[in-house]
């Protein structure tokens, strides 16, 4: 097939058979893979859902959101309560799960973004970090303990592996499916009209709504989306915890996802990836490094962390588009990617 | 408990908020910019001051002008070499570039002092006042709290509105170009204001460190920074006034609730009080012209 | 924006390499060989993993307890080890943070291949990975922490116990303050959480409801408690019952004594650790230009302990203590305080585990042993373990704290953690061995 056939054919298609090709290959690197290995897939895999909705809100519509981690809270606890209340040993029920999870998380996301429309810059900053903090520690209310499980949480009996796969490979192909599934879809979505509304509404609000777009319409949508990943990736999370709890959902997990998204190269779902895989990685180098240095207690514990806080500066300070610009400008990903800016202003 | 000594106390421990929302509006000024680091700055130069006071027996007004001069260059020299190259790249990158100056600064703090927890006293007795047998929940500690951030208060009010070099800074910070037509050190004034901020900030910290017997510790002002950050955001981020209130209305507001209703989810309050606040007035209680940038 | 082929294919390519190239695909299979098939075991070593606050805001004092114990294993490898293996511990930092705790976890077990868990430190972190724990059939001795939540050898068999939980200890308080504060009016001021709950539950089932005046609840996130205090002193508390964290004694006293409020404080085990309080209140209450010392404050304060005074230089055990501090702590950890001896006596109970699993222990042979609970370490009551019940120690001795010292008094007492009676325990505690190491 030659390029201009390739650029003709359904979008659909386009995205798909990419989609199907890296769901296949990574299926397949799964099978070659240690436990703990499968467990670090799975864990990219979830966040990349996560990461993936926030810069389709961040990069795409302009949206700031440092709450992300909010509806991660809202997808793992009504997959952790459905889980309680109906056992279930189907993997096709825990799909229906995850599914209930997205619906769920997304009206969340539906009620903030009516409120989100009305906001901008540092304002829709503050509110959606007092989600982050506030929305999370509802557990710990008196009188809903009973129901959510109060600080201890809720253990999530997820049903076993099907044809006694093995466990770790099994949650992180179910992890994988997902990302992929949610790649594939936000690709076409970007690519669509809905994806032309977020980057009119991103670059000019005005110039938008004289263009017949409903602004606060299009921001709540982005909103909505955003909020569904983070609850499929919450879902997920909490498949792969075993146990939800409040504390899980700090404000350290809201800022991680916003971290990776910008870290990877905001408005772009490989940056998703490459933001995932920092994200999942970078805590351990950090911490193996300061082990293999002979140090005073004191420097040791904490090296991780200023290792953690230095890389994200020097990253910023060096990589202004994230990894996903650096390899562009390597030339390593295709010239034509980055037609519009990737961030508004 | 009285309805009356609630708010007294609810007061007291929102001006603590004000002060930091204080320092966050200042770096807005300068720079348009939400300085996630100021819990990290404000700790960093608390441990300072702990450090010539508690271990080596300093005087405490040294220690506190101590902590404010390192505030003022920690502030001027991380605006200079961090925020300087990411200013003008996309609006979210001095978020992260905050972010991880946070972290860095927690963990430089745990490796120079460890992580264990030690307390700062403060200059004035924490002993609460009383009335007849009614004890008000408010203390000479507080009292000079309260004077210390009045002063700040009233110190940027004279700074902006009546002197030069407040104005070259708001023209900065409002319009680069403009200023920078008209003759100001556009870079300077920006360096300029994080240094006050962070200088507010350290005055802040130490202040903050008094009330409490356990606050010398790299994480221990985590909360304020979010609770500072909603108070300023309530207050309209642009407006020292509005940082005031908006930080005695959280302190408020987060006391009648835990009291009314349930001392253990704060920061839900400050969400819904938040939410509210930003329904009626999107740009804070006391802002003027709209701000569209991240 | 996603330029739909070439991008995700390259995407998912790098993720395929990016992990494998980081890990290598060692698929499966323990560290098994030398005549052992446990994971972690080798003929002569024997790797066990744990996570630890050793930074955030549950560092202080907490991060001492690992490094203790592990200078116990220390002494016990410069000894022979057990069987002949020395004992190698990993312990990870988890900040207190419970999504760090489950991928340190992840990581001992599954990369490390960790023989077995021992002193996870903390409710809210070790709940969120003992059910991965007990689904991978890794043993999970001592957790420490003394949430009720540790005994449920139904669903958690691998998880044991070990301090005395706080229903027994919120027991064994209610009896005595019932005995010696006839006619008084008490108060309770807890933590909102299993810590608090399971406290208050204890003592509840000993004092007369209406003795008691007042119960106050505080957020261990928010530190504005001078309203809980007024109204504990309104409603005329006389004896004043808290459990709570350290930080959280040192604001319950503070924050007394600047409502001029002086009823007996009755402090749990948890938050009584004299030299930490003693430092956390040090030069805060400056009154009339005078400081007064945290030191002074303190003085008075009734508590219980489960292990012998770290001040009582005559206990076999503080002597073999002291000997390891000194060896191999001394340097970094001036005072030998309750953390120290919680980390070496924590691990003393550990080695006489393994000591009792076998030549050749195995993950089943291990919990049996503790199981088996057939202890003689520095515990002043006997553990409960047995293959029904996998909480720890089954009481406490109360105590006064005095200088920087808990000095306890009377004799032990032991309870069950329902409504069963509470007796003095009178047995002798056992001595320690003369090299210091269990024996089998």
């Amino acid at each position: 097939m030659t390029r201009g056939m390739w650029h003709r054919a359904p979008m659909v298609l386009r995205h798909g058979i990419p989609a199907v090709a890296g769901l296949g290959v990574l299926l397949l690197v799964s099978q070659g893979l240690s436990e703990y290995r499968n467990t670090q897939l799975a864990s990219i895999a979830m966040y990349v859902c996560a990461v993936a909705g926030l810069t389709i809100l961040t990069g795409l519509s302009g949206q700031i959101s440092l709450g992300n981690g909010a509806f991660m809270f809202v997808g793992a606890y009504t997959v952790a309560l459905l889980l309680k209340h109906h056992d279930t040993r189907s993997n096709g029920v825990l799909v229906l799960f995850l599914v209930a999870a997205v619906l769920v998380s997304a009206i969340a996301g539906a009620l903030v973004g009516v409120a989100a429309a009305r906001l901008r810059g540092p304002y829709l900053a503050g509110i959606t970090l007092a989600l982050a903090v506030g929305l999370p520690v509802l557990p710990k209310y008196s009188h809903l303990q009973k129901t959510l499980g109060g600080h201890s949480g809720i253990s999530v009996n997820a049903p076993a592996p099907p044809n006694n796969m093995n466990y770790f490979r099994w949650q992180a192909w179910l992890c994988v499916i997902a990302a992929v599934i949610t790649l594939f879809l936000l690709a076409n979505l970007s690519a669509s009209r809905v994806g032309r509304a977020f980057r009119a509404v991103r670059d000019d609000e005005i110039a938008a709504s004289l263009a017949g777009l409903l602004v606060a319409r299009v921001q709540i949508l982005a909103f909505v989306v955003s909020a569904a990943c983070a609850g499929l990736a919450g879902g997920l999370f909490g498949i792969l915890q075993l146990t939800v709890l409040p504390d899980l959902f700090s404000l350290t997990l809201s800022l991680s996802l916003l971290a990776a998204a910008v870290f990877g190269g905001l408005g772009t779902l490989s940056g998703a990836v490459y933001g995932s895989i920092i994200i999942t990685f970078l805590p351990f180098w950090s911490t193996d490094l300061a082990r293999a240095l002979s140090l005073s207690d004191n420097i040791k514990n904490n090296l991780p962390q200023a290792v953690y806080g230095l890389g994200l500066i020097v990253g910023m300070l060096l990589f202004p588009l994230g990894i996903h610009g650096l390899l562009r400008r390597l030339g390593m990903v295709g010239r034509n990617a980055l037609r519009t800016k990737p961030t508004g202003n | 408990m009285t309805f009356l000594n609630l708010v007294i106390y609810g007061i007291a421990n929102g001006t603590l908020y004000a002060a930091v929302a204080l320092a966050l509006v200042l770096i807005w000024r300068s720079t348009r910019i939400v300085n996630f680091a100021q819990g990290g700055m404000l700790m960093f130069t608390t441990f300072i001051a702990w450090d010539l006071v508690v271990k080596h027996g300093a005087n405490y007004w040294l220690g506190l002008v101590v902590a404010m001069l390192a505030g003022f260059v920690l502030g001027g020299v991380s605006e200079r070499v961090l925020v300087r190259p990411v200013e003008d790249g996309p609006p979210l990158n001095p978020v992260i570039v905050t972010l991880g100056l946070l972290l860095l600064l927690q963990a430089v703090a745990g490796m120079i002092w460890g992580n264990g927890l030690d307390s700062f006293a403060p200059e004035f007795s924490l002993r609460y006042y009383s009335a007849g047998d009614q004890v008000i929940l408010f203390s000479p500690d507080y009292l000079f709290i309260v004077i210390a951030v009045f002063v700040v208060l009233l110190g940027l009010y004279v700074l902006f509105q009546r002197s030069p070099l407040g104005l070259r800074m708001r023209a900065s910070a409002f319009n680069p170009e403009v200023a920078r037509l008209l003759g100001v050190r556009v870079g300077r004034m920006l360096t300029l204001g994080w240094g006050l901020a962070a200088m507010v900030g350290a005055l802040a910290g130490v202040l903050i460190a008094g009330t409490q017997p356990d606050y010398m510790n790299p994480n221990a002002f985590d909360p304020l920074l979010i609770f500072g950050f909603t108070a300023a955001i309530i207050g309209g981020l642009d407006s020292p006034v509005g940082a005031v209130a908006g930080g005695i209305s959280v302190g408020v507001i987060q006391q009648l609730l835990d009291n009314y209703v349930s001392n253990d989810i704060d920061a839900f309050y400050v969400f819904l009080l938040l939410l509210v606040v930003l329904m009626i007035r999107p740009n804070g209680l006391f802002s003027r012209a709209s701000v569209r940038r991240v | 924006m996603a330029k739909g082929p070439v991008r995700l294919l390259a995407t998912a390519t790098v993720v395929a390499l990016g992990v494998a190239a980081c890990g290598g695909s060692s698929s499966g299979g323990g560290g098994a060989g030398n005549g052992s098939s446990a994971p972690g075991v080798t003929a002569d070593s024997i790797l066990i993993g744990s996570t630890q606050p050793l930074t955030g805001i549950a560092a202080p004092g907490y991060s001492e307890i690992a490094p203790a114990s592990a200078a116990y294993f220390t002494y016990v490898n410069a000894h022979g080890g057990i069987n002949g293996r020395q004992i190698n511990f990993k312990y990870l930092d988890d900040g207190y943070d419970p999504g760090k705790t489950t991928t340190d976890t992840k990581q001992l077990v599954l990369q490390d291949k960790v023989f077995a868990v021992f002193e996870g430190l903390g409710t809210p972190t070790h709940e969120a990975v003992v059910d991965f724990l007990n689904q991978q059939n890794v043993p999970d001795l001592f957790v420490a922490s003394g949430c009720l939540c540790w005994n449920n050898p139904s669903e958690h068999p691998q998880t044991f116990g070990w301090l005395p939980d706080y229903t027994r200890e919120g027991k064994i308080l209610g009896d005595y303050v019932k005995k010696n504060f006839a006619g008084k009016k008490i108060g309770i001021f807890a933590q909102g959480d299993d810590f608090g709950d399971n406290g208050i539950k204890g003592f509840e089932q000993e004092v007369p409801a209406n003795q008691i005046a007042s119960i106050q609840r505080y957020d261990p996130t928010n530190i504005k408690i001078a309203p809980q205090v007024t109204k504990l002193k309104k409603a005329g508390v006389q004896v004043l019952v808290s459990f709570t964290v350290p930080a959280f004694t040192a604001l319950l006293k503070l924050t007394s004594l600047q409502l001029q409020f002086s009823p007996q404080l009755v402090v749990s085990s948890v938050g009584s650790d004299p030299a930490t309080l003693a430092g956390l209140i040090t030069n805060f209450a400056k009154e009339g230009g005078t400081t007064v010392k945290g030191e002074d404050l303190i003085q008075g304060i009734i508590t219980d302990g489960y292990l012998p005074s770290p001040s009582d230089p005559s206990n076999s055990w503080i002597k073999l203590f002291q000997k390891v501090y000194k060896k191999y702590l001394a340097k970094k950890y001036p005072v030998f305080d309750g953390n120290i001896e919680y980390g070496l006596a924590s691990a003393y109970t550990f080695a006489e585990a393994l000591a009792a699993a076998g030549e050749n222990p195995t993950r089943e042979s291990l919990v049996a042993a503790v199981e088996a609970n057939k202890f003689a370490g520095p515990n002043l009551t006997p553990y409960a373990y047995s293959s029904d019940d996998h909480s720890g120690m089954t009481g406490v001795q109360m105590g006064v704290i005095n200088g920087l010292a808990i000095k306890l008094q009377g004799t032990p007492m032991v309870t069950d953690d329902g409504s069963g009676g509470i007796t003095p325990y009178t047995t002798a505690e056992a001595t320690a061995p003369a090299n210091g190491v269990p024996s089998g």
